[in-house]
């Protein structure tokens, strides 16, 4: 069993714009089992970050407990992180986002830690419109304690212990389309042509940006009957678009039809474009999201794509009126600007 | 792009870049593993199946193997595996009990070889333990030929040539040594049932310039120097010497004149250094010795003054490249340089000679004076006659010298059974998984990512003093088994099942050098560019599956592979597994019946 990468690269890897090799953003070598899905979101966020040529020292990772909230171990090694409490990965993350603004957060959950144990806390973190980008690694069971069916189990998926599994499940898309996240995607651990660019687009989004990825737990819900299979998914897998971020400052190089494309920007000038399988489709139109979402799941398939984005959503920070100076940086004197300023201060009561 | 046939014995050959690379086809990984284990005495034998020299190889080989080795690719500097293998021969014990024992059942057949060097010693190790009785013809008065005549003591002592010659003729090879072979017809007329030209490439070139007729005696031949210098007929040379020339002979010829007293060596050189012939570390050594290398500098003049000779003069040039990369020296117009000089040593290059063969045989010669010879079986226009080592294509090295050898054993063996020598025995070839557990190989598969470790010199002052101290120290067992740990055991293969797969992209996730993709299939060179690191490197194949459920295809560059495990260990269904893979050259001692035809 090998415990230490190779420090060797491909001679052909480039650097980045900020200077970074792809290895630069990787992590130690993955303890989960060969084959988890888990490794290849963990991958989809490694080019992400290099791509995107985010500084590592800028991101922190969070993540509670399970196989899916180890991952932060296995990429970016050279960025901030907090291991939390099963479940309890969004305080953290809302107590971080208050404490310094300048970072980026992205967190990192399982179907168990956010839609059993962690429920209460997912949802605020949504309601709150936390400035995060939020990773559900979904494999429909509790990887780490061997494979129980988890909340996000589908209704009569079949276990590998041979149980049906008897309750319905909760659609995190749903809920999170449902309490107002203002980026709302789903994908699939083994179609990196379409996380990678979601994920980088969640990157550039402000405010909650919502990925729930299927990822097929090899060890134990991989077994015929279950719904998060890797052959289950590829064979019910549908892709509501074809996604493309192309940062600030780029070009849009690929040309679309008309009426099959729609070109998205984000508030930092960065674009998204989407390249529309029916065209209907609109990315900014709930309803039509929620519509969708449901026919999907009427006809059986798992739809993925991003299926909603509100691209002037109100960011936690804004809705709070905080400085711009990170609350951690702000030394004594601004927080006790003295008796003078409190003077001051009092007089505009009188 | 079709499936890979990983069936095809030199798919996984060429994988093996350095094993690919060497003229005689060493199993280098596996023997550096067995150094890695202290097994000195069976690496010894993995060598001296392929190249019957080791300790000789492991201290002059011409290393083709280490341009090649895969560490120059991923790293820089490649495995030191030359002197690894010196390791092996310096610290082995008793190898004769593995070696062929005689005496041999003779098989009544009568081969002369001619020549004493590598190859004619190839041949009779080949062929003696079949039954043939071997006559092996040498000028001089022992075996070894160049490797003795030319090769100095301070990068060869003669223990480790003589053991190593000895090996061989100890086999009961009957030695005609002082006997010079100055008739073919006379050879053919006796009951030689096949005859082995192994006479090397033994004629010097002089150079005629102005003044050459009145400098004559202080112009000497650089091979006939050395091996004056080697049967100790020459023991000194003058204070100043030139040696002109800039290949490996120059290197040999400049080292020895330090030896033997010059205070000021200069190597002369008509081409810029980056064209010399020379092997980079044989330059370094010289180099280091304070030997001094001019280059751009044709030589013009051998100076007279007084009746007595004082010099040489050489003229400025300078290479001019044309778009086909062909090189024109061009003069600068600079002022004729004079170098002062009591002694001139020219190594300019060798010519083939056989004076010896009478022209109305039956043997032809072609261009250069070479015989004409068949490229795989090295027979000549007369049947029973074979040629092989420099005296077949010219000069080369020892290592190709050995390969032909063996090649030319089995065209001998074929020939005197009466079978067509187009039917080659394959390769012995064997693939085996090195899985011990869940993620638990035999070979140690950490990447090491030490840089290459410099092989220890003797102090220059004792060096310099006795041309029989030997110059390089060779690795002790610890730098030996850090150098050694830095082989990235490209014999282990990762092989893939595509029937195995489930297309999780655990291996794609993993690999450190972002070897493998999962794409649709396409034509190669299109393929090649579209890959997750673009296989730019058309000198290493793409192992390509059959299709998958997807109806894609797993396609792995080879370029670049560490060989690392990672794939194997991360893949949930063991699609991809690490097979060790074995290939042989066959012997002509050790044919099975088996064969392939050319
Ligand atoms: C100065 C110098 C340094 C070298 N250094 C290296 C090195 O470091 N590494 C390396 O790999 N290679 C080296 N080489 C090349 C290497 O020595 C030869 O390529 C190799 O020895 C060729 O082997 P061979 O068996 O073909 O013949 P040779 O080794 O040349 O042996 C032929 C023998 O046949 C004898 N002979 C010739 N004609 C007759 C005849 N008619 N009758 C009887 N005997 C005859 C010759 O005297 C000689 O002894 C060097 C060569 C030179 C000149
Ligand atoms: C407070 C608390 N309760 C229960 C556990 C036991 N536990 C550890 S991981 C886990 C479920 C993890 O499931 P999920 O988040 O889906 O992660 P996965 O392993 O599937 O990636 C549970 C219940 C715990 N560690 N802490
Ligand atoms: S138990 Fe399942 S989720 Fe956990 S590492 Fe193994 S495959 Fe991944
Ligand atoms: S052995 Fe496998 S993981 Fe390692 S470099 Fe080669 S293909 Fe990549
Ligand atoms: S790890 Fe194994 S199963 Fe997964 S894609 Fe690679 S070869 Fe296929
Ligand atoms: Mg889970």
């Amino acid at each position: 069993m090998s415990y230490i990468k190779p420090q060797f690269h491909h001679p052909e890897l480039k650097k980045n714009k900020v200077g970074y090799y792809k290895t630069d953003y990787e992590g130690v070598i993955s303890t989960l089992c060969a084959g988890c899905g888990h490794d290849s979101i963990s991958s989809a966020i490694v080019h992400a970050c290099y791509e995107i040529s985010l500084e590592p020292h800028r991101l922190a990772k969070l993540s509670g407990i399970g196989c899916s909230s180890k991952t932060p171990a296995y990429f970016l090694s050279n960025s901030h992180g907090f291991n939390s409490v099963h479940g309890r990965m969004p305080s953290v993350a809302t107590g971080a986002g208050l404490a310094n603004r300048d970072l980026i957060y992205m967190g990192i959950s399982g179907d168990g830690d956010t839609a059993s144990i962690g429920m209460g806390q997912f949802v605020h973190a949504v309601r709150r419109n936390i400035n995060m980008v939020y990773i559900v690694m979904n494999n429909g069971c509790y990887g780490l304690t061997k494979g129980q069916d988890s909340a996000t189990a589908d209704f009569g998926s079949i276990s590998k212990s041979g149980s049906e599994n008897p309750y319905t499940a909760i659609d995190l898309v749903g809920l999170a389309l449902e309490l107002n996240a203002g980026f709302v995607g789903r994908s699939f651990s083994g179609d990196k042509s379409q996380l990678v660019p979601m994920i980088k687009a969640a990157l550039s989004h402000p405010g909650f940006a919502f990925i729930d990825v299927i990822s097929p737990c090899v060890t134990f819900n991989n077994n015929q009957g279950s719904t998060k299979s890797y052959s289950y998914v590829r064979d019910h897998i549908e892709a509501t678009s074809v996604l493309d971020f192309v940062p600030f400052e780029e070009e849009i190089k690929v040309d679309y039809e008309d009426g099959t494309s729609a070109e998205l920007e984000l508030f930092n000038g960065s674009k998204i474009v989407l390249s529309k399988i029916s065209s209907h489709w609109d990315p900014r139109n709930k309803i039509l999201a929620k519509k969708y979402l449901n026919e999907s799941k009427e006809n059986g398939q798992i739809l993925t794509g991003l299926f909603y984005i509100d691209t002037e959503t109100e960011s936690f920070h804004k809705k709070l009126n905080t400085v711009t100076t990170p609350l951690n940086k702000l030394s004594k004197n601004d927080l006790c600007p003295g008796s003078s300023k409190l003077t001051d201060i009092n007089k505009t009561f009188m | 792009m079709k499936p890979t046939d990983i069936n095809d014995p030199e798919y996984f050959h060429k994988v093996v870049d350095c094993q690919y690379a060497c003229p005689a086809h060493t199993p280098v990984p596996e023997y550096i593993r067995l150094i890695a284990q202290g097994k000195y005495t069976e690496a010894y034998m993995i060598n001296w199946e392929s190249n019957v020299f080791p300790g000789v190889l492991g201290r002059t080989c011409d290393r083709p193997c280490e341009p090649a080795c895969r560490r120059v690719r991923v790293e820089e500097e490649p495995v030191a595996i030359c002197r690894l293998k010196r390791v092996a021969a310096d610290n082995k014990s008793n190898v004769k009990p593995f070696m062929p024992q005689g005496p041999f059942p003779s098989n009544s057949k009568k081969i002369a070889l001619i020549g004493g060097g590598p190859a004619s010693l190839t041949v009779a190790r080949d062929l003696a333990p079949l039954g043939y009785e071997i006559h092996l013809y040498d000028e001089w008065e022992s075996g070894g030929g160049m490797m003795r005549t030319q090769i100095p003591s301070f990068r060869l002592p003669l223990e480790v040539l003589n053991e190593e010659v000895n090996y061989i003729l100890d086999m009961g090879i009957h030695t005609h040594f002082n006997h010079y072979v100055d008739s073919m017809a006379q050879i053919l007329s006796k009951d030689y049932d096949a005859i082995f030209v192994g006479t090397g490439a033994p004629r010097g070139r002089q150079l005629d310039l102005p003044g050459y007729k009145e400098a004559q005696q202080h112009v000497q031949i650089g091979i006939e120097f050395l091996a004056n210098v080697a049967f100790e007929h020459t023991e000194e040379i003058g204070k100043k010497v030139i040696v002109l020339g800039g290949g490996n002979t120059a290197m040999d010829c400049c080292r020895t004149s330090k030896r033997l007293g010059a205070d000021h060596v200069y190597v002369v050189v008509r081409s810029p250094k980056a064209d010399m012939k020379a092997s980079p570390w044989e330059i370094d050594d010289a180099e280091r010795e304070g030997i001094n290398i001019l280059n751009n500098l044709p030589p013009k003049a051998y100076v007279m003054e007084n009746g007595k000779f004082i010099g040489m003069h050489f003229e400025h040039v300078q290479a001019v490249y044309d778009d086909n990369g062909k090189r024109k020296l061009i003069p600068t117009g600079e002022e004729d340089l004079f170098i002062e000089a009591t002694d001139v040593i020219l190594a300019i290059g060798q010519d083939n000679a056989f004076p010896w063969i009478e022209r109305d045989l039956g043997l032809e010669f072609g261009k250069w004076n070479l015989p004409v010879l068949d490229r795989n079986t090295f027979q000549s226009t007369l049947p029973k006659v074979f040629f092989g080592g420099d005296a077949a294509f010219g000069p080369e090295n020892v290592i190709t010298a050995v390969a032909h050898g063996h090649q030319a054993a089995i065209s001998i063996d074929l020939f005197c059974k009466g079978e067509s020598l187009a039917k080659r025995p394959a390769p012995m070839t064997n693939l085996i998984s090195q899985k011990m557990g869940i993620h638990e190989w035999t070979y140690d598969n950490h990447i090491a990512d030490d840089l290459r470790y410099l092989v220890p010199h003797e102090d220059n002052e004792k060096a310099l003093k006795d041309r029989k101290v030997e110059v390089e120290l060779g690795f002790g067992k610890e730098t030996g088994f850090k150098e050694a740990m830095r082989c990235l055991n490209c014999d282990v293969q990762t092989v893939f099942a595509t029937n195995l797969c489930i297309e999780c992209d655990a291996c794609v996730d993993v690999c450190p050098t972002d070897c493998i993709t999962f794409t649709e299939n396409g034509e190669e060179l299109e393929l090649r560019e579209r890959l997750n690191a673009p296989a730019l490197n058309k000198s290493q194949d793409l192992y390509v599956s059959d299709i998958l459920p997807t109806a894609r295809v797993m396609v792995k560059d080879e370029d670049v592979c560490l060989h690392c495990g990672l794939c194997a260990e991360r893949c949930p269904t063991a699609a991809w597994d690490m097979k060790k893979y074995l290939y042989n050259v066959t012997k002509s001692y050790e044919q099975d019946g088996a064969g392939v035809t050319i």
